[in-house]
């Protein structure tokens, strides 16, 4: 496949991972933190971390909207779902966060409630348009990557005429918890969190642009590398990192070039602006909550919004007293610190949002990871 | 079977195969039944067995052992690009029954209709399962059919049990994995799964695929004529050849390792996983089978996997290595090593 | 074994939509802002809402049934080759 098989190719990996073992500095560490699920996914899945010098970190944050989608709103989700007649549509991951009480959507349909899963945005509007007599919720969750479909899906309600579909919002803000978690009292206190640079998220990237990112590069004189999708991308960027690291620089790089422009994707951005705006704070599964890190719908779009039609409570869910995800989602711990990892919560019976979407730090650790016979160095060791 | 004797009862009219529905009456056991069996059923799997009409069929015993094997299939679908229910169930258990080195003998196959389906669409899939047989050589020798109501239903359920009669000195058995043995497969990866993918409505695609879907017990008398001390065998169905490398992994206490450049797996299989974000290696497959033998045997046995229309792109991927753990591990294209690890998680549903 | 009613995906393997995007070619331009894009044999339509001056023999990047971004096939190269030169400059350092 074009664009996607060069960007894999194994001979090139291995130069790359040559250079990246003769420019890392054997006399200190890096702890890279890679923000977005699906660069955790590759770095897992391609067995990147094998190809990387003992000394080269990488610290997995909090890039996965589903893991960082408080229970409280799928039990909101959970109870539309059941209201009669209500088709709540959501996307696939979503189904399988457990809620109290073991329950989720996915058990909830079996119960009846009228739950389908949807692969775009515009399946939900479809819905709507062939069940008129039906009410149709579109359970919106993502980072900016994932926003704009559903400003599409608003706007075509809209032109359509419809009055039976509605957008239960949960999106959220890529800046925004970067910044959370760089001003997080651990990391403020260095040396217990040591962040010494970002992979930055492809997709989002792509959307909102590279702009945005200097900020933080300047403001926490930390250097930030926009790296594609593929695993080729995620190594060239861990070496751009290094080199920026090597040589004092706090700047911000894009590896990733054939699809992020410094401004981003305007009309993305202008059809988002056009119908969110933001939520004063949001509540972040193990952030707490975040200041103007999430949207909402705008009044002129409230009669597309779930949480003016229904009545949506807030419900606080905490989590396991044992679950650790929080830490694991600020990288201060990593998966094999908790102490249910792997006995209590696993894939087949995740407690904690890491572990039940393949993108969490946890599940990635399990499936790919937790056979390695050399441990990976703790924070602690540092 | 009814027993309706030599004797045709008079129907008052024939079966309407073209715009006809089962009926509750259809399970009965009255003439409707009767009427059902004999146009349907007789009619599409005619065989000396089943013109006797018993509610048994009697055969002569075999010397040696026999196995016996029996599936359930709900497949939705019915109907995907290369077969159907019907098919599937056939050659699904004459692969299990194969799977041991057993030549497959007989089938029986038992029919759960909702109500309201189709007798159209029950002839295609009757049809189907006739075809099937015949064309393995595997004759379908008696059966059962019950009617329920509907919406209790998904439209057909279907349950074929199979015997089988294992040569002397065959020993093909999931705990027979030894370390340094070698792993093959005998075509490509995920093909099934993804031509049933392409049918949901809501992840529409359109593709070329079609399910691979097949009988596999001639390419299996092939190997085993090439190579008698096969240590395994298996067919890599749900949850695709990782969950079966898993189990085989398990039940030896051994560890694997494979190498993803030598995974045989077509490039629209890549491409939808790609789309959907799914691994080919979970996927199904119904007409594949992986092989573990000795080395020494690995190269014949290859040759003669490849030769045979069913093993066209047969594979050498991998080995038995030592592991307490009984991990499945690959070695990536990167050069990196993964666990292949158990599927977990719960299945998607169907839906709607 | 039970031949099940959809493809399981594990926990493990499947990527949640949200963070999936791939490049994909546009075969044709459909009506209402949509287009078919190729990927290695597939064919899905998807939605051209996002973009601007798309034309058959694009790249585009799809994520849920969307076109995010006109995928750069210069810069693309140019990234490769990158990848490649660099090691060149920086063996043995």
């Amino acid at each position: 496949m074009k664009y996607i098989d060069e960007f894999r190719d194994g001979d090139l990996a291995q130069k790359i991972a040559a250079n990246i073992a003769s420019e890392a500095d054997p006399r200190r560490n890096y702890h890279l933190m890679e923000f977005c699920g699906g660069h955790t996914h590759a770095i897992s899945r391609y067995g990147i971390v094998d190809l990387l010098p003992d000394n080269v970190h990488m610290i997995h944050g909090p890039g996965c909207p589903v893991c960082v989608l408080p229970v409280g709103r799928v039990e909101n989700a959970i109870q539309l779902a059941r209201i009669p007649g209500l088709i709540l549509c959501s996307y696939g991951d979503m189904l399988r966060i457990p809620t109290a009480n073991g329950m989720s959507l996915l058990r909830a349909k079996a119960q009846s409630a009228d739950v389908r899963m949807v692969y775009s945005s515009a399946d939900a509007v479809k819905i709507a348009q062939e069940n008129p007599q039906h009410q149709v919720v579109f359970f919106a969750i993502g980072f900016e990557t994932t926003t704009p479909p559903t400003a599409v899906a608003i706007k075509q309600a809209q032109a359509l005429g419809l009055n039976n579909f509605t957008v239960f919002c949960n999106h959220v803000l890529t800046p925004s918890a970067i910044s959370h978690i760089l001003q997080s009292p651990e990391v403020r206190q260095l040396g217990l969190v040591p962040l010494d640079g970002f992979i930055g998220p492809a997709h989002v990237s792509t959307v909102i642009g590279s702009q945005p990112y200097e900020y933080f590069a300047e403001e926490f004189q930390k250097p930030v590398v926009i790296a594609g999708f593929e695993p080729l991308d995620v190594m060239q960027a861990i070496l751009m990192l290094i080199r920026q690291i090597n040589e004092g620089r706090a700047e911000v790089e894009n590896e990733f070039t054939r699809a992020v422009l410094p401004t981003g994707n305007i009309k993305a951005q202008l059809l988002v602006a056009e119908v969110f705006e933001l939520r004063r704070t949001f509540e972040w599964r193990g952030l707490g909550l975040v200041p103007y890190s999430a949207l909402k719908i705008k009044s002129d779009y409230a009669d597309f919004d779930a949480e003016q039609r229904f009545q949506i409570p807030v419900v606080s869910i905490a989590d396991n007293k044992a679950c650790e995800c929080g830490a694991i989602l600020r990288g201060v711990k990593q998966p094999q610190d908790c102490k249910i990892f792997g006995t209590a919560c696993t894939p087949e019976n995740p407690i904690g949002s890491c572990m039940v979407s393949s993108e969490g730090a946890c599940a990635a650790y399990y499936s790919y990871g937790r056979f390695r016979e050399k441990p990976h160095a703790t924070m602690k060791e540092n | 079977m009814s027993s309706a004797g030599k004797i045709r009862p008079g129907y008052t009219r024939s079966l309407d195969l073209k715009n006809g529905c089962v009926e509750m009456a259809h399970g009965s056991g009255g003439r409707a039944m009767a009427q059902l069996i004999d146009q349907l059923f007789l009619a599409a799997f005619d065989n000396e067995f089943l013109r006797k009409m018993n509610d048994q069929a009697c055969f002569q015993s075999f010397n040696g052992r026999m196995v016996m094997s029996t599936d359930s299939h709900v497949v939705t679908p019915l109907f995907f690009p290369g077969g159907n229910i019907g098919s599937l169930s056939v050659h699904g258990t004459i692969n299990d029954i194969a799977m041991s080195g057993a030549k497959p003998c007989y089938l029986a196959a038992s029919f759960i209709l909702e109500e309201g389906f189709p007798l159209a669409d029950l002839k295609r899939i009757v049809d189907s399962m006739a075809q099937a047989a015949q064309a393995a050589q595997v004759p379908i020798v008696t059966g059962d059919t019950k009617v329920v109501e509907k919406g209790s239903g998904d439209g057909v359920f279907i349950t074929t049990t199979g015997i089988g009669t294992v040569p002397d000195g065959i020993n093909i058995s999931g705990e027979n994995a030894r370390p340094g043995d070698k792993i093959l497969v005998s075509g490509t990866l995920g093909d099934h799964g993804i031509a049933i993918l392409s049918l949901r409505e809501n992840l529409s695609f359109h593709t070329s695929i079609q399910s691979d879907t097949a009988a596999l017990h001639d390419l299996v008398a092939c190997m085993i004529a090439v190579a008698p001390n096969i240590h395994v065998l298996r067919d890599p169905t749900r949850g695709g050849i990782a969950t079966t490398l898993n189990e085989i992994a398990l039940q030896s206490s051994v560890g694997m390792m494979l190498y993803e450049n030598k995974l045989p797996i077509r490039e629209p299989v890549s491409a939808a996983c790609e789309f959907l974000g799914l691994d080919p290696l979970y996927i199904a497959n119904e007409g594949k089978l992986v092989a573990i033998c000795a080395p020494a045997d690995a190269g014949k046995l290859l040759r003669a996997m490849q030769v045979h229309p069913l093993g066209e792109n047969a594979a050498l991927i991998g080995e038995v290595i030592e592991d307490t753990h009984c991990f499945v591990q690959m070695q990536t294209r990167f050069g990196g090593k993964r666990v292949v690890d158990w599927l977990s998680g719960e299945q998607l549903p169907r839906i709607c | 074994m039970v031949n099940y009613v959809i493809i399981s995906t594990p926990e493990n393997s499947y990527k949640t939509p949200m963070c999936l995007a791939i490049p994909a070619c546009v075969e044709q331009l459909t009506a209402e802002n949509h287009a078919i894009v190729n990927l290695g044999g597939i064919r899905k339509e998807i939605s051209l809402a996002l973009v601007e001056d798309i034309a058959p023999g694009d790249y585009v990047i799809v994520h849920v049934g969307f076109a995010l971004q006109k995928l750069d096939q210069l810069e693309a190269k140019h990234t490769l080759a990158m990848f490649a030169e660099m090691s060149a400059l920086y063996k043995g350092n």
